[in-house]
């Protein structure tokens, strides 16, 4: 019984060729995505979502400080952790490779606890521990730089450490043949071959830096040090209106959707050169 | 500190009762060894002899576990001995020729030189010069590596070498990676140095340039000298069974 219905099923798919039969899948999936759009445009109060999230008005007001403030301050706060990260990683991945045992497991235990701990705890022991540590409010930039920097440096110390080890140990052996010191090989020969392996990846620590600039608002903020996203949500509470959450949205995506651009170009070029 | 040389004369090259071992696997058993100045040795035998460890040990690439090696009576096991300062006088020609990828050929060549040696850039570019001329790749100064071919390159990698000014040079292996219609034009560039009476310690499977060029021939086996001696002795009246097995199977 069960035999003879799986046959005459094989034979009744089996009258569709191939291309027949993937035709039928897409028509089906076309249908599906008009039918659940045409839902969501009937469904949706248009006129509601309008006001709420795109009132042209409440834009205008934003300008220019969005740009001039906040964007200006989300991509400072992006650059100085970038910076500070960029520095202190390598720092770690030169700890993790050293033929001394001490600073590989001083650079394990730090990259492990910075990778595994959330980062907006991070920040938040950064932006409370400073001052309890220290009795004085250190400058909120040196603070901002630390907080974001000391997470990032953990991330870029494992990429740089891949882009370290991906180059060949013939390159080594053929600096230190030429009399070079281990450092000096590292500098000259080692390193700038690392780099140029890891430049895509760490354009994507980047875009993951900009975003991570929102979670900044828990160490507190001015309205001249405010970010994109604390920019926007203040403005979000005083005018019960989501429009200024696009607009700080749309901002976003222009700064970080070139860069992944880049990335993309930039991993082609890699993959070509190899 | 003198011992070795044939003439009385500091050797190049001296090792002494040389161990190596990677964990279990003992790969030198107690190696005596020596190069003379102007010599050229060309050192055989099957893979796996130990050969290629040899001479990564002789500029401690590789770290010999005990035994002594001596470049021009310095000892360069010793704990206190400036390594960099010893290997810049030893010029050393890698299988896999290790040029820089992202310098161009001109500064593959100048680097060491400015770094380790701290000449002016222009005398740096001058010595470069000279030496790719040596090795008939002028033309190619200003190209980027990986625009050359494997023989170009190894012959780039020679230059580099050259341009330190080194007293002896060592090669592992230098024609194996190369394609068969590349080998001449390397072995053509080692020969002229042979000839200019350079210092050299090759360790080839080119058994050819071995008989032409070589001054002296040790074939190891296993970690250990079976027999040396002139190439038309070790490679045409060899006195060793195994010698014999060897030279019948690469010919």
């Amino acid at each position: 019984m069960a035999a003879s219905a799986a046959t005459s099923g094989a034979r009744s798919t089996r009258r569709l060729t191939k291309r027949q039969q993937q035709k039928l899948v897409r028509g089906v999936l076309y249908v599906v995505f008009v039918l659940a759009l045409a839902g969501l445009v009937l469904l949706a109060d248009w006129e509601t979502t309008r006001r709420n999230f795109f009132n042209a008005e409440l834009a205008r007001t934003m300008f220019p400080e969005v740009l001039t403030i906040a964007a200006r301050n989300t991509i400072l706060y992006t650059f100085l952790a970038f910076s500070f990260g960029l520095a202190f990683g390598l720092l770690l991945a030169l700890m993790r490779l050293s033929s001394i045992t001490p600073y590989r497991w001083l650079a394990t235990i730090y990259i492990e606890i910075f990778r595994g701990l959330p980062a907006l705890l991070t920040i938040f022991l950064v932006g409370i521990g400073i001052p309890i540590a220290f009795g004085t409010r250190w400058p909120t930039l040196v603070t901002i730089t630390l907080g974001l920097g000391i997470v990032a440096a953990a991330y870029m110390a494992e990429t740089i450490r891949a882009g370290i080890e991906g180059v060949p140990k013939g390159q080594m052996e053929a600096a230190r043949s030429l009399g070079m010191s281990y450092t000096r090989a590292m500098v000259s020969i080692i390193i700038p071959q690392g780099f140029r392996i890891i430049i895509p990846p760490l354009t994507n620590e980047l875009v993951l830096l900009i975003k991570d600039t929102s979670l900044l608002f828990v160490i507190g903020t001015t309205p001249a040090t405010k970010e994109l996203l604390k920019f926007g949500r203040d403005l979000l509470n005083i005018n019960a209106n989501a429009t200024p959450l696009i607009v700080v949205g749309a901002v976003y995506l222009m700064i970080t959707v070139p860069l992944t651009q880049l990335v993309r170009v930039l991993e082609r070029r890699n993959a070509r050169s190899r | 500190m003198t011992t070795g040389g044939s003439d009385g004369q500091v050797p190049a090259i001296e090792v002494r009762d040389l161990h190596k071992s990677f964990g279990e696997l003992e790969v030198l058993k107690g190696f005596d060894f020596h190069v003379n100045e102007g010599e050229v040795v060309c050192v055989v035998g099957p893979s796996g002899s130990g050969k290629s460890t040899l001479l990564r040990c002789v500029n401690r690439l590789e770290e010999p576990n005990s035994g002594q090696i001596l470049i021009e009576g310095d000892d360069i096991t010793d704990i206190d001995a400036d390594v960099d300062a010893l290997r810049s006088r030893i010029g050393m020609v890698f299988q896999s020729f290790n040029l820089f990828p992202h310098l161009s050929v001109l500064r593959n060549l100048t680097i060491a030189q400015r770094r380790v040696r701290h000449r002016s850039k222009g005398e740096a570019r001058e010595v470069a010069r000279q030496n790719l001329e040596r090795v008939g790749l002028l033309d190619k100064i200003d190209a980027s590596p990986s625009h050359l071919s494997g023989g170009q390159q190894q012959r780039v990698a020679i230059a580099r070498a050259l341009s330190m000014d080194p007293d002896m040079m060592l090669f592992d292996e230098p024609t194996s990676a190369l394609d068969p219609e590349l080998v001449g034009e390397v072995l053509a560039v080692m020969r002229d140095l042979a000839e200019e009476g350079m210092t050299m310690m090759v360790v080839t499977h080119e058994m050819g340039f071995a008989q032409e060029v070589g001054d002296r021939v040790v074939f190891m086996d296993d970690g250990a000298v079976v027999e040396e001696g002139p190439p038309e002795q070790v490679l045409s009246d060899p006195q060793h069974e195994r010698t014999r097995r060897f030279l019948k199977m690469v010919r």
